[in-house]
């Protein structure tokens, strides 16, 4: 089966494909570590071994998932596929999920992709709290709403962010042009807004009293642009405290470990980069001139 | 008032929503927004959908927006047969995991491919690069060969023997290129053959209704000067 994939070795650099193909991060790079857990050499086929949750908590959808589960204290196997490195991109990797995408669950002979389909079997298969994801007709399909629009107008838009403020100067040594820079940033602000006025308005959360699924997919978007120094959070006080409250909700601890490693990636050397890697990212910026 | 689906057939989500209401006997009275006049930019219309985007529901004071979101409260509030979104876990996630990765995938390429080929040129009268439009085909290619590749295999359906949810949602994009006049399931006798179970299921009578506004975009009159300029956002968006 010859399967075309929008991709070059070890990076999906289709401006589209960033968002379409995965958490818009794929480098080749040095190491980088993770949190507990060991890096993932290839398939398990111990059957005896309990859930595995294949993850790179530099994506906000292996953080969302990572929170629920520790959150529920949910037991699983972290199995880390290195975005830096390319593991994602690697023969056994395609195995669990031909989509190349983090995260992935396996569950016995059960492989699920799609974070937001992940959330969904964890919550119903332990039971977890009705409040992630409630029972209330309305209130369920406000969360249904949240996690269907959020794909394309908060996840995407804030991955461009981080390659525009981080990835594509620290790649290729060069800026963004402002106008691409501001057409983007205005997006992002706009759908902020939209957010604040129809998901949040004036409540707690996004269902209203208690945290949800939603909550937590939210945030953890909102956080990618951090790493490239860009806080979406400063024009609004409604969504700073709408954070601080998801964030103590799910446990500040918890939270702090789920972003280091995104934390840690302005930390990152570059020069190790392979360079038609380099390249397609310097084709990338020239598109934007 | 009952419940108000506010759609325009020519968007796709807009049909998957429209052959689920009807398939399933769901009242519900029809509110057109058309798109192509700018009637989802209205103020009213905010007030039903402040995302600005159909389709989008109103049940009594409830009003609801995306079409993943829509397809599944009615599913649970009208108690659809159980195969459109199965309660059993692993089969539930199967579809689940379509609905999510069509957004980025799917519904990008089949907007575009739908828009590049025949409303620009046609209702538009804008010229689409040649390597604009030739990107834009093989990246629905790509998109297809997932689609049988990862979720078809060999089922009579996207996420099992059964037609879901997942099955209308897909269906209808792919008629988008369809209508524009790509040959997608030329070359594709797999699909070609899920898409006929497809409309079977659907009963062929709904899904030509769903779509007659779509299959008859191509003979739209062209587009006068004010409609060109409401539309040139949504131009510069579509032919990157």
């Amino acid at each position: 089966m010859k399967q075309k994939v929008p991709e070059c070795g070890v990076l999906a650099l289709c401006w589209r494909g960033l968002a379409g193909t995965g958490p818009g991060l794929r480098l080749h790079l040095g190491s980088c570590s993770g949190p507990a857990g060991h890096s993932w050499r290839g398939p398990n086929t111990d059957l005896s071994m309990g859930m595995e949750l294949y993850l790179d908590l530099l994506s906000a959808s292996c953080r969302a998932v990572y929170i629920f589960v520790k959150k529920n204290n949910i037991p699983f196997d972290f199995q880390f596929v290195d975005l830096l490195q390319g593991h994602h991109h690697s023969k056994e990797y395609m195995e669990i999920n031909p989509l190349k995408k983090l995260p992935s669950l396996k569950d016995g002979n059960f492989i699920l992709s799609e974070s937001v389909a992940i959330l969904l079997y964890l919550c119903r298969k332990y039971s977890a709290p009705s409040h992630w994801y409630p029972p209330d007709l309305h209130m369920r399909a406000r969360v249904d709403e949240f996690m269907a629009w959020q794909h394309t107008a908060i996840q995407l838009p804030m991955s461009k962010i981080l390659w525009i403020k981080l990835l594509i100067p620290m790649i290729t040594g060069e800026e963004v042009p402002a106008g691409k820079t501001k057409e983007i940033l205005d997006e992002v602000n706009k759908n902020m807004q939209l957010f604040e006025e129809k998901f949040l308005q004036d409540k707690m959360f996004i269902t209203g009293d208690n945290i949800s699924l939603a909550d937590v997919v939210a945030l953890v978007e909102m956080m990618q642009p951090m790493a490239g120094n860009h806080n979406v959070f400063h024009n609004s006080p409604k969504l700073a405290e709408w954070r601080t409250r998801v964030e103590l909700t799910i446990g500040s601890g918890l939270f702090l470990e789920a972003h280091e490693r995104l934390k840690k990636l302005t930390e990152w050397d570059c020069s190790t980069l392979d360079p038609t890697v380099k390249e397609r990212v310097s084709k990338l910026l020239q598109k934007f001139k | 008032m009952g419940l108000e689906l506010y759609l325009d057939l020519l968007s796709q989500p807009c049909r998957a929503v429209y052959i689920f209401a009807k398939k399933n006997r769901i009242p519900f009275e029809l509110r057109t927004v058309e798109l192509l006049k700018g009637q989802h930019r209205s103020d009213a219309f905010a007030q039903v959908n402040p995302l600005r985007k159909v389709p989008a529901l109103k049940d009594g004071e409830f009003t609801l927006a995306e079409s993943v979101a829509i397809l599944l409260y009615l599913s649970r509030k009208y108690k659809a047969p159980d195969h459109w979104y199965p309660e059993d876990l692993q089969a539930r996630a199967r579809v689940d995991e379509y609905l999510a990765w069509q957004h980025t995938a799917l519904r990008s390429s089949c907007t575009r491919a739908m828009w590049q080929k025949m409303m620009f040129p046609v209702f538009l009268g804008e010229r689409v690069p040649p390597e604009t439009l030739a990107s834009t085909l093989a990246e629905l290619d790509s998109c297809l060969q997932l689609l049988e590749d990862k979720f078809l295999k060999d089922q009579d359906f996207l996420t099992g023997p059964h037609i879901s949810v997942a099955d209308l949602v897909a269906i209808t994009e792919l008629m988008h290129p369809v209508s524009a006049g790509c040959q997608i399931f030329k070359s594709r006798p797999k699909l070609a053959a899920w898409y006929k179970r497809v409309e079977a299921a659907v009963g062929e009578d709904l899904f030509q209704e769903a779509h007659a506004v779509v299959m008859k975009a191509k003979d739209l009159p062209p587009a006068d000067t004010a409609m060109k300029e409401m539309l040139k956002p949504l131009v510069q968006v579509l032919l990157r």
